[in-house]
Parts: C-alpha cells; structure tokens; sequence
C-alpha cells in the first residue's frame, strides 16, 4: 500500500489551486509531475557539480561522469538489464525509436522486407516506419484489435512470417489502457526470425518490469513519464545488438579517432550518444528512479489497479458515458479514456479544467486508433503513484457539470 | 461579461449554435468547396458556397467537433448569407480580433460577439478560428474564378 498522503508531500505542484479548486491532475499519461527529490537533483547538480561529462580531467567532470553514469547502472537495473552498457540515452522515446529505424533499420533492411506493428500504436511507433518504409521500399503491416480493445493475436499471428524483420509494439496502450501479452508475441517474432522492440513509454513508469521476461530485443521509454524530467528517453538493445549497428547522429563523443580520410566509432554505449547529453535531466532522472524503487513497483501496481477499478465502476455508472479499451482492471493500466454523450472531448477537457481537473482530450497521437474506434477524440484520465480517490469524486463531478451544460 | 472565463464561453448562444446548427451539410450544386482540419485536435469544417457578382447566395457548411468550433461555424454562416463577398472579408478580420488580440467585439458582428469570451481562454482560440481560416480560403477561390 502507497502512504498516498506522504508521497503528496513530495510533490510541491499538487499544493495549488487552479481555477478555484484544488488542482486534482489526472493527464498523468502525458506527463507525470516531479517529486522534490529529483527537482533538487538538478538544482544539486547546477550548484556542485555542473560539467562536461566524458573528456574532462578535473574534478567537476569526474563527479559529473560519475553521477551520470550512475543513472545509466539504475536504469539497468531498473528494467532488469544484465548490462548497463546497452542502455543508451536520446532525448525522449520517440528519438529512441527513431534511432532503431535509423542505425538498425537503414543497414539491414531491404526492399520487400517487413515491419509490423498495430492500429493502437503512438504515432511515434508508428510514422519513424513509415519513413523508413520511404527510404528503403519496405512494407509495413498493422496488426488490428478486437471489439474489447485489445490486440487480434490470430491477426498478428497472420501478419509474421518469412518476410517480417521487426514487430513494434506498444506494451500498454496510451489511449485504451490495454497490456499486451509481451512475451507471446516475443515468441511468434523470434520463431519468425524477427527482431521484437517494445514501446515502453507507458509500462515501464507503472508496471513491476524486466526486460528478459517480456522477451524484447530493443525498449524503449522516457524520464518525464515516470517522474523524472523532460527531454530524457532511453533505448535498450539486447546484448550485442546495439554493438552490430553503425551511429545513428555523428559528432563529438561518438568517436574512437578522427582522421581526415575517416572516423571510427566509440563503443556503444557512446556511439550512440553524439554530442554534449542531457546531463542534468539525466542525472536527476536517476532520482526519480530512486524515488520509484523506494515506493516498490508492485505497490505502485496495485495502487494504480484499485485507483482505476475505482474510476471505471464509478464512470460507468453515470448515464451516457461509454469507457473505451478492456474492462478488467488487471488487463489494462491506469489509463481511461471517455467519451460522453453529446459532449465533445475538447468541451470536457475545458470543464474539467474548469473544476481544476486536469484530464486530456484529443486524439492522443494515436489517430489509427480513433479510426478504429469511429471517434475523432476522446476523453483520458490517467493515474500516478500521489492521485487518491477523491480526485475521482472531483472529475466525476465535472462529467455531471459538462452533461449539464450540453444536456 | 463574468469574471469566469468558463461562463463566457459557455454562453446560450453558443450552445444553441452548437446544438441547432444553422446552414448546416452540403450543398452539391456549390461551385466552391472549401475544407480545413485542426491538426492538433482533430476538429473538421468543410464548407460549400456559391459567390455571384461578388454576394455569398449560398454558404453551408459541416464538419466534426467541439462546441466552440462547430458554433462559430454556424454563426459565420449566418452572418454572412446573403452578403457581400468584401463584407464577409471585414467580419473576419474583426473576428480574428476579437479572438486573437481580444479586441473588443463591433455591432455588425451579430450572434458573434458571443465568441468574445473565447479569447480569454487561449487553448480554445484555434477551435473558434478553424472556420474562419476555410471561409478565408473559400473567399480566394471566389476571387480568382470569378
């Protein structure tokens, strides 16, 4: 169990009022607030330690390189990676994914070949294949869903074959809620021959997770979904696959040597990290690893669980409302999307806004899916380890306001 | 106006807009179709209209929505049915005004002015623009086949 009233404490954002009432932020999915621990990390960092990491001799750098590599060893240990070496930093998960299209996708993939992926994926697993199918003729499949919003496994089973190369998956859907039955589809992609990259961004933050047992061969996810701050993402590649790629951006760090005819290039994890990184944001982003390790994943589960069983039976009680994705809890993680009747998302979002309820309206990135689900937007809410259930009186009572005004 | 800025724009005209939407779906006999999507929501307006010697004879429009976006259309039409091309072209500079610098609403804005309060609300600014920024197409179109 969470000491929710503790952890509220950490979070000095949560202690205001938006527009009249007490803010109750429900758009966790998108971004989740910064506890103390990692806001005073950066300030930490910027007043002790601010230095270029890597390259310098004096003290400043050694304890910069340090602390960053530090993080680099937690978030290994984080997602159960034998190896801290294989976890590269980007900016954000898009660039991760990004990065495998580019630096793996590039050089080993050839006109004919396929990619799959699904209709319930984030347009950032979704557009850097498509770019690439531009580049190198390749084809790319989508899996579909089931009426209930989960992934159609006879569909998917039918999209791998000889040709597929890659399957990308989103392990917990943004917009649905919905987990996907990882490690199987691991096994229909290996037994293919296929490589596996799991989309992480929302799982990894919510779920007790371990990168061996979900069978992928590259992850990835990003800092500011999981307390930590913007503008850090993180790709994971199985042992040596990272090593086989060429670099994904050239520049300094990347380099073993520089010659005028050619360069070599740095190990991984430093090939792939071109450029002065995001020193500070990942530094303080292994706070916020420390910060989650010290709730326990698990709790965080089963506080995310009862949060959105919550929500859903009490959602589902008011008349006109229709709850999108799974509706086991257990299936799903703590994200729900809405939809009421003759209110339209974005006026929902503004109402809710107008209660100090933050919740998010719009296609969620995810416009294949709004196809699917015949909506052009849909209402979320979505939970993190400080929400209470008294934040879900709060938004029910400004689902009953919206229906009043649009009655 | 009240001091929230949820009352205003939340107001019966705009409602009633939104909810009996006034020249609303297409007309096929339309030279001029015209259509604009809002990128980062979603929201959808199309437009079909008929300009003759320079008057807007006929103007309908449809689309996917929020109350703000679908209201503004409905009274644009309104507004404009019937009018001179040149009139429609100053009613939406007067729009985007009062939307994008908050000026205050004229009296030959109609039904309009109740759009007033979006501007303070500037998230929602784009939604009540959306058919502004079609008609604004619609009216080159007439222009140069005319």
């Amino acid at each position: 169990m969470l000491d929710v009233a503790r952890i509220r404490e950490d979070f000095p954002i949560l202690h205001q009022e938006v527009n009249g009432h007490p803010l109750v932020y429900l758009d966790n999915a998108a971004t989740t607030q910064k506890p103390r621990q990692v806001i005073n990390a950066l300030v930490r960092y910027y007043e002790t330690n601010n230095a270029n990491i890597h390259r310098g001799i004096h003290t400043l750098a050694q304890r910069a390189t340090e602390e960053y590599e530090d993080t680099r060893r937690k978030v290994a240990r984080f997602i159960g990676a034998p190896n801290a070496n294989d976890i590269v930093f980007t900016r954000n998960a898009t660039e991760a994914i990004n990065l495998v299209a580019h630096a793996w996708g590039d050089q080993n993939l050839v006109e004919g070949d396929e990619v799959v992926i699904s209709i319930m994926e984030h347009h950032s697993n979704i557009v850097p294949w498509q770019l690439l199918a531009q580049r190198k003729g390749i084809r790319l499949r989508f899996a579909g869903l089931t009426p209930d919003g989960r992934l159609d496994m006879d569909c998917l089973r039918g999209l791998i074959g000889p040709k597929t190369r890659l399957v990308s998956l989103v392990h917990m859907s943004n917009v649905l809620g919905t987990i996907n039955p990882v490690a199987e589809i691991a096994g229909m992609t290996h037994a293919a021959g296929a490589l596996f990259l799991l989309d992480g961004a929302q799982s990894v933050p919510h779920l007790p997770f371990s990168v061996d047992e979900t069978g992928a061969d590259f992850l990835a996810f990003s800092s500011h979904k999981m307390l930590g701050p913007t503008g850090v993402g993180v790709l994971w590649g199985r042992d040596g696959l990272l090593q086989q790629m060429g670099p994904f951006l050239g520049g300094g760090d990347m380099i073993a040597t520089v010659r005028e005819e050619g360069s070599t290039w740095a190990d991984v994890p430093h090939k792939f990290e071109a450029g002065t990184p995001n020193i500070a944001d990942v530094i303080a982003f292994g706070a916020a690893i420390d910060y989650l390790e010290s709730l326990t994943m698990p709790a965080v589960r089963e506080h995310e669980i009862a949060l959105t069983s919550l929500a859903m039976d009490r959602l589902e009680a008011i008349p006109g409302l229709t709850i999108h994705g799974p509706r086991d809890p257990l299936a799903r993680g703590g994200v729900v999307s809405f939809e009421v009747d003759r209110v339209h998302p974005h006026d929902m979002a503004t109402i809710a806004d107008s209660h100090g309820v933050a919740i998010r309206a719009g296609h969620h990135c995810a416009q294949l899916l709004m196809r699917h689900l015949g909506v052009p937007a849909t209402s979320r809410a979505s939970f993190s380890v400080y929400n209470e259930p008294g934040e879900i009186d709060a938004l029910v009572e400004a689902i009953e306001h919206a229906k009043q005004v649009f009655a | 106006m009240s001091a929230d800025p949820f009352d205003d724009l939340y107001r019966e005209l705009i409602l009633e807009h939104y909810k009996k939407p006034r020249n609303h779906g297409p007309i096929p006999t339309a030279p001029i179709h015209v259509e604009g999507v809002n990128p980062v929501c979603g929201d959808e307006i199309h437009i079909d209209m008929n300009v003759d010697e320079g008057i807007i004879k006929d103007i309908g429009f449809w689309g996917a929505g929020c109350s703000i976006s679908q209201s503004s259309a409905s009274m644009m039409t309104d507004r404009l049915k019937g009018r001179p091309a040149s009139e429609a072209k100053d009613v939406m500079t007067e729009v985007r005004a009062m939307l994008i610098d908050g000026a205050p609403a004229g009296n030959d804005l109609g039904d309009l002015e109740a759009l007033e309060g979006v501007a303070k609300l500037p998230v929602r600014v784009k939604c009540a623009l959306l058919c502004w920024n079609v008609l604004d197409q619609g009216l080159t179109q007439a222009a140069t086949t005319a």
